[in-house]
């Protein structure tokens, strides 16, 4: 068999596998309340549609090794193979389902579902009718392997966009209606999601976009790239003060509801910022980060809530930031000074027990006096006067995280910043090379830690509650992994990351119980598909695609013109 | 910073600018060097030789103390470098390379040599984070200085902002070489820079090497393998075969010696 067709078989399968696994999680029958267009069909219906295109695209790709020549009518036949299993798969599991009573051990392996599977129709014909659409599916996804790039190109971000935006119907409508586009929210939504005009306008809309910048994108960057010096910098300027702007307006444009949300990605980002001077600038991997965050918090709650039996006489929420960063100072270097001389995962694992070891003093009987044990310390004041109100709360949370990037980007390039990368690329050779990398470990660990207990310090003034439990691994592992689904070493990836890791799972609250299965399923696939995050580094990108570095060849061809001969690579 | 404060007894003999006395390594029961005596004059360009396994890059890496030697002293222009970490060492005035190439591949070619200029830049951390004048000042200075380095050693312009690791061999040598001049070296120690060259850029190096030595009055000490090379450019070659010193003196002394043409020489000169 050629290769190629087995990688549709194998596709196939897996996407089989995925689609089964989703409908017997529950997913297809939970997203039955939402719709994709209202009244026609529901994102539950469309989920393992999704995963037959998916493969099929997948299928109907061919591979820059391969050697095998590609028709159309090949590549549509694996799209075919692929949707073909997929859709087996389903029909299969609809007939199991009807057949044998397997819900005591499956929760979801109800009867409602295989109807559902099958749309209503009878076994027969809704059988038919599964592997026929399916196969269809799966061709479709393969098609676009013979549009031209650029339009396949839009269609995609078109379909993924839409989906997005129906799924964001709650959020995207309150928005509409507070910047005072009633009637574009009355156009485009229905409760639960999109109506029939709105899905048409929304996907032709994006799908216009996409192919616009794809097709005359380079000629306006190309246009903006010969305008004047103090033109481009007018434009800059025009830029960043838009952007600012918004800011200062999101929480009026998003409501008091997301401006909750979004001051926890707030202090998600600050934690990001922190957790990547650690781990992206100086490369030592901290897995016990969120020590830093409850040595802020804590601290906050010691000199400022009546609660707390230690500090007399109370300090107002800002008396008490000096106090944090003395803190963070101490323990910066408590966990630091011990862990010098490891490297790699041995420093991964101790840090990682630092972690737990600070949320078990914290919560021990023996530090109860003074932390409160395991019922934590109430009544922390606010940071503003006599409001807690979320909106209010963003704008001190804003302002450090925009202090903080500004000096994580100052730092990165300055002489510190190099000698933090050049220990991430070998330390003994840092070292070597002149670099004190005792002392700028040291550096790392007490600027990590002043960015986490920052974010405590902000965690608890904006909850006013501190409790040992809020202090697990989870926390260090979200700041970790945002920094890596974002990019690693670079800021605009850290904000992207806590937008997606925190932000959207706040925002599908209602999803809840399936939000670990796809935080993992997103994390699996960005690691395939795209290890260096979103918005990666030139670093990283240059480590992890350096084969396939086009820049490699020019320098190949220039190098050779030079000495006249091929030149060797390392 | 500042190194820590000399401990030598013995005064700057005559214009020997590096001076080891007894210099034994033992790992467990391995003896990579035993009883070494070793001396570096001012101005020189001196190789160290020997077989495969003869102690060469140990002795190496005890000068630059990235190990300790087991007993023994060296003294670097009268200062002991016993417990010196190797950054003090890079600031008392020793440069070096590497065997197999180690530079900091995922930063630019212009960084490498600036991190190079670490030990001799002044700016602190928070004077970093506030981007104080000094500090600015001291940048520019230091990516000016980056750049005559690398046309110094023969980097064109253009490499500047690439990685390094994306350099072509010969150049990552040459980039190797700028990064450890930058910190102003008195003494370049070179280990087997013409390794994996070919006859052309093998002349080049050795021709670099000759001209940074006397451009920039450094002393150069370099562990070799390629003979032609060696003789070609030492004006003082030490022998060590298992771990000690077999023999010192001039590159016509060392290949008329009877035991040198014995451990090292006689083995080539049996295959050719």
């Amino acid at each position: 068999m050629a290769p190629l067709t087995r990688r549709a078989i194998v596709a196939g399968i897996a996407g089989g596998v995925a689609a089964v696994h989703v409908s017997l999680v529950g997913m297809v029958g939970t997203f039955q309340t939402r719709e994709l267009i209202s009244g026609i069909v529901t994102i539950g219906t469309v989920l393992p549609m999704l995963i037959a295109l998916l493969v099929g695209w997948y299928a109907g790709r061919t591979p820059k090794t391969s050697s095998e020549v590609s028709t159309p009518s090949r590549i549509l036949l694996h799209g075919a193979i692929a949707g073909l299993i997929v859709g087996v798969s389903l029909a299969v599991l609809a007939f199991i389902v009807d057949t044998f009573s397997l819900n005591w051990i499956l929760v979801n392996a109800r009867p409602q579902l295989a109807a559902l599977l099958r749309f209503g129709q009878d076994p027969v014909v809704g059988s038919l009718l599964l592997v026929g659409g399916f196969t269809l599916l799966g061709m479709a996804g393969a098609t676009l392997h013979l549009l031209p790039l650029t339009i396949a190109r839009a269609i995609s971000i078109g379909l993924i966009v839409t989906v997005i935006a129906s799924l964001m119907e709650p959020f995207v409508a309150a928005v509409l209606r507070n910047i005072g586009l009633r009637f574009l929210e009355e156009l485009l939504y229905t409760r639960g999601g999109l109506t029939l005009p709105g899905f048409i306008i929304v996907f032709a809309l994006v799908t216009g976009l996409a192919y616009a910048w794809a097709t005359r994108g380079s000629r306006v960057r190309a246009r903006t790239a010969t305008w004047p010096d103090d033109r481009r910098r007018t434009a800059k300027i025009v830029v960043y003060l838009a952007t600012i702007g918004l800011l200062l307006l999101l929480p009026q444009i998003v409501g008091s509801r997301l401006s909750e949300v979004i001051g926890t990605v707030g202090l998600y980002v600050l934690l990001g910022l922190g957790l990547n001077i650690v781990v992206g600038f100086a490369g030592l991997l901290d897995l016990g980060y969120v020590a830093f965050f409850a040595v802020g918090a804590y601290t906050t709650a010691l000199f400022t809530s009546p609660a707390s039996p230690v500090f007399t006489p109370e300090l107002p929420f800002w008396g008490a930031l000096p106090f944090v960063i003395m803190a963070a100072a101490l323990i910066g270097l408590a966990v630091g000074a011990p862990v010098l001389r490891l490297r790699g995962d041995y420093l991964a694992i101790v840090t990682l027990g630092f972690g737990e070891i600070a949320r078990e003093i914290f919560k021990s009987a023996w530090a109860q006096p003074v932390t409160g044990g395991a019922q934590g310390i109430l009544s922390i004041p606010e940071p503003l006067p006599f409001t807690r109100d979320p909106q209010s709360i963003y704008y001190p949370i804003l302002f450090f995280c925009i202090l903080a990037a500004i000096g994580a980007t100052t730092l990165a390039t300055s002489r510190v910043g190099r000698a933090w990368n050049a220990m991430r690329e070998d330390e003994s050779v840092a070292e070597a090379t002149g670099v004190n990398t005792v002392k700028y470990k040291l550096l790392a660990f007490g600027l990590g830690a002043a960015f986490g207990c920052l974010a405590g310090a902000f965690f608890a003034g904006k909850i006013g509650v501190v409790f040992p439990d809020s202090f697990n691994i989870l926390v260090s592992i979200n700041a970790l992994a945002l920094i890596i689904l974002g990019g690693m070493g670079n800021i605009a990836g850290v904000v992207l990351g806590a937008f997606v890791l925190v932000g959207l799972p706040e925002l599908l609250r209602e999803f809840a119980e399936y939000r670990l299965l796809i935080y993992g399923a997103v994390l699996v696939a960005m690691m395939l598909l795209r290890p260096e995050g979103l918005l990666p580094s030139r670093a990283r990108r240059a480590e992890l695609h350096e084969r396939a570095d086009d820049d490699e060849e020019i320098y190949a061809q220039e190098a050779g013109e030079e000495t006249g001969r091929p030149v060797v690579s390392s | 910073m500042t190194a820590t404060a000399p401990r030598a007894t013995a005064a700057p003999a005559g214009d020997a600018i590096l001076r080891a006395d007894k210099v034994t390594m033992r790992f467990g029961g391995l003896v990579a060097n035993k009883d070494v005596d070793f001396v570096i004059p001012r101005g020189g360009i001196v190789s160290l030789i020997g077989p495969n396994g003869a102690g060469k890059t140990t002795f190496f890496n005890q000068l630059t103390g990235m190990l300790e030697p087991t007993s023994g002293n060296i003294r670097f222009e009268g200062t002991s470098l016993l417990g010196l970490t190797p950054h003090e060492i890079v600031e008392l005035g020793i440069g070096r390379t590497f065997q197999n190439i180690r530079l900091f591949g995922a930063m630019t070619v212009l960084a490498n040599v600036m991190v190079g200029r670490h030990s001799r830049m002044k700016a602190s951390w928070w004077g970093s984070l506030l981007r104080l004048p000094s500090v600015r000042e001291e940048e520019a200075a230091v990516a000016k200085r980056a750049r005559e380095l690398l046309e110094l050693v023969g980097l064109p312009r253009r490499y500047e902002e690439d990685w390094a690791k994306n350099l072509p061999y010969g150049d990552q040598r040459r980039l190797e070489l700028a990064r450890a001049l930058a910190s102003d070296p008195k003494l370049l120690l070179l280990d087997e820079p013409t390794a994996g060259m070919n006859p052309g850029e093998t002349a080049r190096m050795t021709d670099l090497i000759r001209r940074l030595r006397d451009e920039l009055d450094l002393t150069v000490l370099l562990i070799e393998h390629d003979m032609k090379v060696v003789m070609g450019i030492s004006e003082r070659i030490t022998v060590l075969d298992h771990g000690e010193l077999l023999a010192e003196g001039t590159p016509e002394e060392i290949r008329s010696n009877p035991s040198v043409i014995e451990a090292y020489l006689g083995k080539q000169a049996t295959q050719a």
